[in-house]
């Protein structure tokens, strides 16, 4: 018996639709014109550093506790913002209320807004003169010109991700599943935990992250908002608009080149577990 | 829209709810379930009041059109799914558990498939795991809203049957839906017939077919037409000649005769009921189908066993063997 010819393993497989080589060609130069070419660009001008350059740059106190800060607070920016996008998602999709269009449309405005606007504005409310500053002060906190205010504006400006990537999917839940779920005897309860909520984890996820990829590189309306003070309240981003206006290109290129690596890495785990949630829960 | 009516099913039934859609049994399936509240009336459940039992502790099975199952779940975690949201102390061992869902999955035909997600199976095979999910919960009763409503013909048929099979195994009690006659008069122990919300006829499916309590229900459980008659003497009167059919007592004067097309039979014109010229026929398993054109442009379809053929263009005479009058 001869063994069948192992089946070579082919790059691109047999489609009807033509034409793979010029499309993947095309999006390919494209990925690298506008994506990876300014990334390449960027890793270029801080390998100039050195290994050993980095590491110094990473080391610095104030290098680190910003990079802590920027990645710490958008972790936490957009935990909150998920699970407070989720709640206002549910609520515009599954109520009817007067106002509701007009709701669902303010949603998107932080998406819009230019950052420095939003930051000016929420400095303005938060600083412990202002409307809801003041009655932050009067319970003991402080909101602005710490990393409580870095937070609300992460939080601000990670919200429409979070809203927009769930809204669809809660729209679209099967309410016949629901009605079945509560016929074999489930509590409410029941019925959110095990049969509304794990389809909807995938999309939760993805929300997470695109929030938290915006918090990381959320500059304009952080800066006014955040007193940067350093080791305090001073963001890596600003770190690297520092450098740079003290021409030194080598540093802020290394920790634009950190914090790449950080955010790379981030997505990733994010992107991993959201492929498992999708094999475990995600079978449509 | 329902109207006030009482529905009376027995313990062990199969009940078939028969209408046109937006007839209302969707809305009383789902008001016996509790998925649904009505404005005014009761459901009693052997003689417990239900009406105000919220749907989780009602214990009724529910499957649906389009089988609701839980995509998220294998096959087996659907079919636990009722016995595992039981509160603690009500809920079977894992063990028990294990042992019901492979005996319903083996009531099923589909042992192999425990750990199979619903995106991987059939129609049919997915409204069977919907139905071992209601049944697992062993319900009071158990409700089907046009079950193989979503399946196609032959599917639908193998399900009928293989329903069938089950509830006589189980003797469950059921109510499913239905706006295929056919499908209501095969499967159920007795029919109830709704329409607009009116309950018209309650019976065996011999019953409802061969005294159909209105002209609706006779109309919506197959072809028939109708006859301008008059009932004199205890008889039903067409063109003056006499027919076999009985005159409700105390009905005079002009009626409505009702007739289904095995009841008329084809005859030399001289000594028919009615007249009409055949417009067209064709053959259809043994039977022949006629088409007959009424001088007043009304159309009919005469059966008649496959032996003398009828020309398009020719006269014929039809007699009157049975039909159906209503006071």
């Amino acid at each position: 018996m001869v063994a069948p010819p192992r089946p070579k393993r082919r790059f691109r497989q047999a489609s009807v639709i033509p034409g793979f080589g010029l499309t993947f060609g095309y999006t390919l130069t494209c990925l690298g014109l506008v994506v990876l070419l300014p990334l390449a660009a960027l890793v270029a001008k801080a390998s100039g550093l050195g290994l050993s350059g980095i590491w110094y740059v990473a080391t610095d106190p104030r290098v680190a506790s910003a990079l802590r800060i920027s990645f710490g607070v958008s972790l936490l920016a957009a935990l909150t913002a998920s699970v407070f996008g989720f709640l206002v998602a549910w609520v515009l999709t599954r109520y009817r209320f007067p106002g509701r269009k007009l709701v669902d449309a303010v949603v998107d405005l932080p998406f819009a807004l230019p950052t420095a606007v939003a930051g000016i504005a929420l400095a303005s409310l938060y600083a412990p003169n202002g409307l809801v500053g003041a009655q932050l002060a009067r319970l003991g906190i402080q909101a602005a010109y710490t990393p409580v205010g870095i937070f609300i504006a992460m939080v601000f400006i990670g919200l429409p991700f979070a809203v927009r990537t769930v809204q669809p999917l809660i729209a679209e839940i099967d309410k016949e599943v629901e009605e079945a779920s509560a016929t074999l005897g489930a509590t409410r309860w029941t019925t959110l935990i095990k049969v509304v909520l794990p389809p909807l984890i995938p999309a939760v996820l993805t929300g997470f992250a695109l929030a938290f990829a915006r918090g990381v590189g959320e500059y304009g309306s952080i800066i006014f908002i955040a007193g940067n003070l350093p080791y305090v309240s001073e963001i890596a981003p600003l770190l690297i608009v520092i450098k740079l206006s003290e021409f030194d290109y080598g540093g802020a290129a290394a920790i634009a080149t950190i914090m790449l690596g950080i955010s790379f890495l981030t997505l990733l785990a994010i992107n991993l577990i959201q492929a498992w949630s999708r094999r475990r829960f995600g079978y449509v | 829209m329902l109207h006030d009516f009482n529905l009376d099913v027995r313990a062990g039934e199969l009940l078939g709810l028969l209408g046109p859609s937006g007839s209302g049994k969707t809305t009383l399936l789902r008001i016996i379930a509790g998925l649904d509240t009505p404005d005014r009336g009761r459901i009693l459940f052997g003689g417990d009041d239900a009406t105000f039992l919220p749907v989780q502790q009602r214990a009724v099975g529910f499957v649906f059109q389009h089988y609701a199952l839980f995509k998220h779940m294998s096959v087996a975690d659907n079919i636990a799914y009722g016995l595992n949201a039981r509160k603690r102390a009500e809920r079977p061992p894992a063990q028990e558990i294990k042992r019901r869902v492979g005996e319903l999955l083996d009531l099923i035909r589909l042992s192999g498939f425990a750990d199979r997600y619903p995106s991987q199976l059939s129609g049919g095979q997915r409204q069977r795991i919907a139905l071992a999910r209601a049944l697992a919960v062993e319900p009071r009763v158990l409700l089907l809203d046009e079950p193989f409503g979503a399946l196609d013909a032959q599917v639908r048929k193998d399900l009928r049957r293989w329903l069938r099979e089950i509830h006589d195994r189980t003797g469950q009690t059921t109510i499913f839906v239905t706006h295929d006659q056919d499908e209501a008069l095969e499967l159920s122990d007795r029919v109830a017939v709704l329409d607009k919300g009116r309950l018209e006829q309650v019976g065996t499916p011999d019953e409802v077919q061969e005294n159909p309590a209105s002209a609706t229900v006779l109309r919506f459980l197959g072809d028939a037409i109708e006859v301008e008659a008059i009932a004199e003497g205890g008889r039903v009167r067409v063109d003056g000649k006499p027919t076999p059919v009985a005159a409700p007592a105390g009905l005079i004067g002009p009626v409505k005769l009702f007739v289904r097309p095995w009841q008329l039979q084809l005859v030399e014109p001289a000594t028919a009921h009615l007249t009409g010229t055949v417009r067209s026929s064709y053959r259809s398993q043994g039977r022949q189908r006629i088409e007959v054109g009424r001088p007043d442009g009304g159309l009919l379809i005469v059966e008649d066993s496959d032996g003398e053929r009828y020309a398009a263009g020719r006269e014929v005479g039809l007699r009157i063997n049975g039909g159906y009058v209503f006071g």
